[in-house]
């Protein structure tokens, strides 16, 4: 089948398209988006995570053709050309990445927690970010990034 | 997308001490950094595995006819179509490469099918027809030497003995105890996942993620039949790796398919894949007696220790190795009798994963020491005190400990740090259970417990490893830059932040690339055994000091230290092969010998509450204190402690591949529970920086120790809360309430 679909603002359409394959696939394999992770494939990890017309969702639960004629943003459109979105640049600077594995899948969790929720305590961050799971970290640096990303989006 | 990985020039401003950004650290965050899955090659088709569902099992018959028949399939092949040798493994060859007529663990690769879609690949796997004669499978690690015999030699892997003083000692205060210790698994995000791309030499070109560049491409060699320099392999994006990338995974399979077919072939383990993909931490049965006076000294240990290796050896003999030399713990111990055995089983393969060996024995050590410590009244913290090994104790094996062994130091930073108060409000998120809404308190005990352990840093036993680093130092564009290159493998960890700040300090330039790490440099060594910074930092140090007697050379004579003028059009190139000084084997009767190159030892406190009704357990926070010789990167640090310290909460908690007759139950990331954010409290930590003269820059290993003592002091916590003994681990619910 053919799905029409807005990636990152750009209208994208892809051909021959499986009715099995997830709009994970779809992304990674026929759009040239590969940054929305394969980790687990099952929405336990978190590491596909990609807004849906602006909603958060595991990329490899939503089946390609849910997404015909609806805005995908992924984590290739967070930044602004060569600026960093602040979210980004405070994961490099707090060491939140190490593998970088589900880091894709983090960044934008804690975009759309920073965005709904400018100053989020330590429970409601630990809460917000309880679906994307991190091999290397941790996790506590990822928690100080969380925290430095909503303090600059405040001031 | 390039199947080369990008040079990394960016970001590194610091040297070492320092904490500069990560040269892909931009890629990442951007998710533009290639991963091994995220590879893409024009026309290039996909490769499927048909594994085993068998633990035991004779092959009766094997029919392709249907799996050829299915539109979009290039190939399906079977052992029959592998031209060089179908054995392989770490240390002894005994893995095929796809199983001939007998399969020995759920799992075993059978067949390969190659084909334009992955769902085209599974559907044709699902029409290969294999007759299996079912056999019944050896699961008991304990009895499995007199079982069935697996492999040709039986089903001994490996037997270390450790002997040292009085072998009939006795005390007047003795305890006992039999621990086991469930399989855990590394569960890297990144699953299995490679490109090979067959070249017009006959040869292969693999871009793969591994630990270990040269030892995988002189396995593929050897299944291919091609000579090494036919096989090349270069480093792609690796999503973690923990141990679990030693062994070969889909590497030789993807090069058959495309050899075969002529095609880019690209494989991709999905989850539930990549659970019968990869060895797993061996799972031990572990019985203890200590023996000590009435002041808690130590008189005496002995230990029994069984290591279920599963179906293939991997680096089995090594893990054994570590269990025994390691098995009393940082501990001063005159009259020590250790017996490790690794045996084959049915169970899946189990290889390296962080602690390797040392995480099973001190879980046992440490449960013992607190046994210890309640028999004789004594606080828990000084009886690990009053036996605390330090710089020049000397181990069970004999080797003296030449460098910095805090153990009392680093016990008594935990302790001293202040108890995180007990909320007086509820709020539910704090409790055990979470929002769940499972208890606003009542049923809830708070613990608290500590542990210690030590784990040996790079290969041991008389190996010969080493590193190899090049470094280029020339003026481009008016300033100077340098070009740095090994084939030792980023997994994550930071080791390419860790060579800009070894480049840059030695050089004193600014300018530093990393090359991406391949085969076309000599060998770089393990990413294991804690033992990159130190044996590629090593190498690149010493590469970087050859690049300095060339300038020094060139500044003979001449009154300028300027490196642009100095060097004008010159390029300086080293490459420089580094060892570390080197171990001996250990006595195959007493088990004594230098056998280790340096210890590293790390300490945490852990602090529970535990719905003692439901059998729930919250941490809440798990403090750690550990000696890392010289912190080149002190962030990098934090997080190798902060992520070691999570797979060890991980291990006393959740995690376990269960199996039931060699089957495995939850081989999904549903079943199989890795912590999450809600379940990793905060952590304080304690860095020392005891240098030890023997290492470059003073460094000790980081990434082990934290996997090790997290573990136990959690257990000894939720032991406190409890009053039970918990002589398993990962510790279930049903373990708390009994039920």
């Amino acid at each position: 089948m053919r799905v029409n679909v807005t990636v990152n603002g750009e209208q994208r359409q892809a051909d021959e398209v499986w009715e099995g394959e997830s709009l994970l696939f779809l992304l990674r394999e026929r759009l040239g988006l590969p940054g929305s992770k394969n980790a687990c494939e099952q929405g336990e990890c978190g590491s596909c995570t990609v807004y849906l017309d602006d909603v958060p969702v595991c990329s490899c639960l939503v089946a390609a053709g849910q997404a015909q004629g609806r805005e995908v943003r992924t984590v290739e459109g967070l930044a602004q050309g060569d600026r960093l979105d602040p979210v980004q640049e405070a994961f490099v600077e707090a060491g939140a990445v190490q593998c970088g594995f589900c880091t894709p899948g983090l960044v934008v969790a804690a975009h759309d927690l920073i965005r709904r929720v400018p100053d989020p305590g330590d429970p409601e961050i630990r809460e917000a970010l309880a679906g994307n799971l991190c091999r290397c970290t941790g996790y506590e640096k990822i928690m100080d990034a969380v925290r430095l990303a909503a303090r600059r989006a405040r001031s | 997308m390039s199947l080369t990985p990008a040079e990394l020039t960016s970001s590194v401003s610091g040297g070492i001490g320092s904490s500069p950004q990560r040269p892909d650290g931009h890629l990442k965050v951007r998710g533009e950094f290639a991963y091994a899955s995220d590879l893409w090659h024009e026309d290039m088709i996909w490769g499927a595995t048909l594994r085993s569902p068998h633990p035991y099992a004779r092959i009766v018959s094997v029919d392709l006819t249907e799996a050829l028949k299915v539109p979009g399939v290039y190939a399906v092949l079977t052992h029959q179509d592998v031209p060089g040798r179908n054995l392989y493994g770490l240390e002894h060859k005994d893995q095929p490469v796809l199983a001939v007529d007998v399969v020995r663990y759920q799992g075993e690769p059978v067949a390969l099918v190659g084909a334009d879609h992955p769902e085209t690949a599974l559907r044709a796997m699902k029409r290969i027809e294999v007759e299996y004669e079912v056999l019944t499978p050896v699961v008991d690690m304990e009895t499995a030497t007199e079982d069935t015999p697996l492999h040709p030699g039986g089903n001994l892997v490996r037997h270390v003995p450790v002997r040292r003083g009085d072998q009939n000692a006795s005390a007047e205060v003795v305890v006992t105890g039999r621990y086991e210790v469930g399989m855990q698994d590394q569960a890297f995000l990144g699953p299995e996942s490679g490109l090979a791309v067959p070249a017009e030499d006959g040869g292969i070109d693999l871009y793969i993620a591994t630990q270990w560049l040269h030892v995988d491409q002189a396995q593929v060699a050897s299944a291919l039949g091609l000579p090494l320099d036919k096989v090349r392999l270069t480093l792609s994006g690796v999503g973690g790796a923990f141990g679990g990338r030693e062994d070969l995974s889909m590497q030789v399979h993807a090069c058959l398919l495309a050899l075969h077919t002529g095609k880019p072939t690209k494989m991709v383990y999905n989850r539930e894949e990549s659970f019968y993909g990869h060895v797993h931490r061996h799972p031990a049965v572990l019985h203890y007696e200590h023996g000590a006076d009435r002041t808690g000294k130590l008189v005496y240990v002995k230990a029994k220790i069984y290591l279920d290796g599963g179906a293939y050896a991997s680096s089995t003999s090594a893990v054994v190795a570590n269990a025994a030399t390691l098995g009393v713990g940082p501990y001063e111990v005159d009259n020590v009798t250790v017996d490790c055995w690794g045996v084959y089983t049915n169970n899946p393969p189990c290889g390296a994963m962080r602690g390797f060996g040392a995480v099973q024995a001190a879980f046992a050590y440490e449960s013992q020491m607190d046994k210890l410590a309640e028999a004789l009244a004594m606080d828990p913290v000084d009886v690990r005190i009053v036996n605390a090994m330090s710089e020049g104790s000397v181990m069970p094996t004999g080797q003296v400990v030449d460098s910095a062994a805090p153990v009392a130091q680093l016990l008594k930073l935990v302790k001293d740090k202040p108890l995180p108060p007990v909320s007086t409000t509820v709020d539910l998120r704090d409790m055990p259970g979470g929002v769940s809404n499972t208890t606003h308190g009542e049923g809830v005990v708070r613990g608290v417990g500590y542990a210690v352990g030590i784990k040996n840093v790079c290969f041991s036993e008389g190996y010969d490893d080493y590193s190899t680093a090049r470094v280029r130092l020339q003026v481009i564009n008016g300033e100077p830059a340098a070009l740095a290159h090994t084939a030792a493998c980023e997994v994550g960890q930071g080791l390419v932040t860790i060579m800009q700040q070894i480049v840059r300090t030695e050089l004193g330039v600014q300018r530093v690339t990393i090359l991406p790490m391949d085969t076309s440099i000599g060998n770089g060594g393990s990413t294991s055994a804690s033992r990159q910074t130190y044996v590629t930092g090593g190498a690149m140090k010493a590469a970087c000091a050859a690049v300095k007697e060339k300038l020094a050379r060139l500044a003979a004579g001449r009154n300028t230290t300027d490196l642009v003028e100095l060097l004008g059009g010159e390029v300086i190139d080293e490459t420089v092969e580094w060892r570390h000084r080197a171990t001996e084997p250990l006595d195959p009767v007493t088990g004594q010998g230098n056998a280790h190159v340096q210890y590293g030892f790390a300490a945490h406190r852990a602090v529970v509450d535990v719905d003692v009704e439901l059998g729930l357990v919250k941490v809440v926070e798990l403090d750690c204190a550990q000696d890392v010789g010289k912190a080149l990167n002190p962030q990098a640090v934090q997080g190798q402690i902060q992520g070691g310290t999570a797979q060890g909460l991980g291990l006393a908690v959740m995690e376990e591949i269960q199996t039931a007759d060699g089957k495995v139950r939850n081989p999904s990331f549903t079943d199989y529970l890795i912590p999450t954010v809600l379940d990793m409290p905060p952590m304080r930590i304690d860095v020392l920086e005891l240098a030890d003269p023997n290492a470059p820059y003073g460094v000790r290993g980081v990434g082990e120790p934290p996997t090790i003592s997290s573990t136990p002091a959690i257990v000894a916590a939720i032991r406190a809360a409890t009053g039970l003994a918990l002589p398993r681990v990962p510790v279930r619910p049903e373990h708390i309430t009994g039920t």
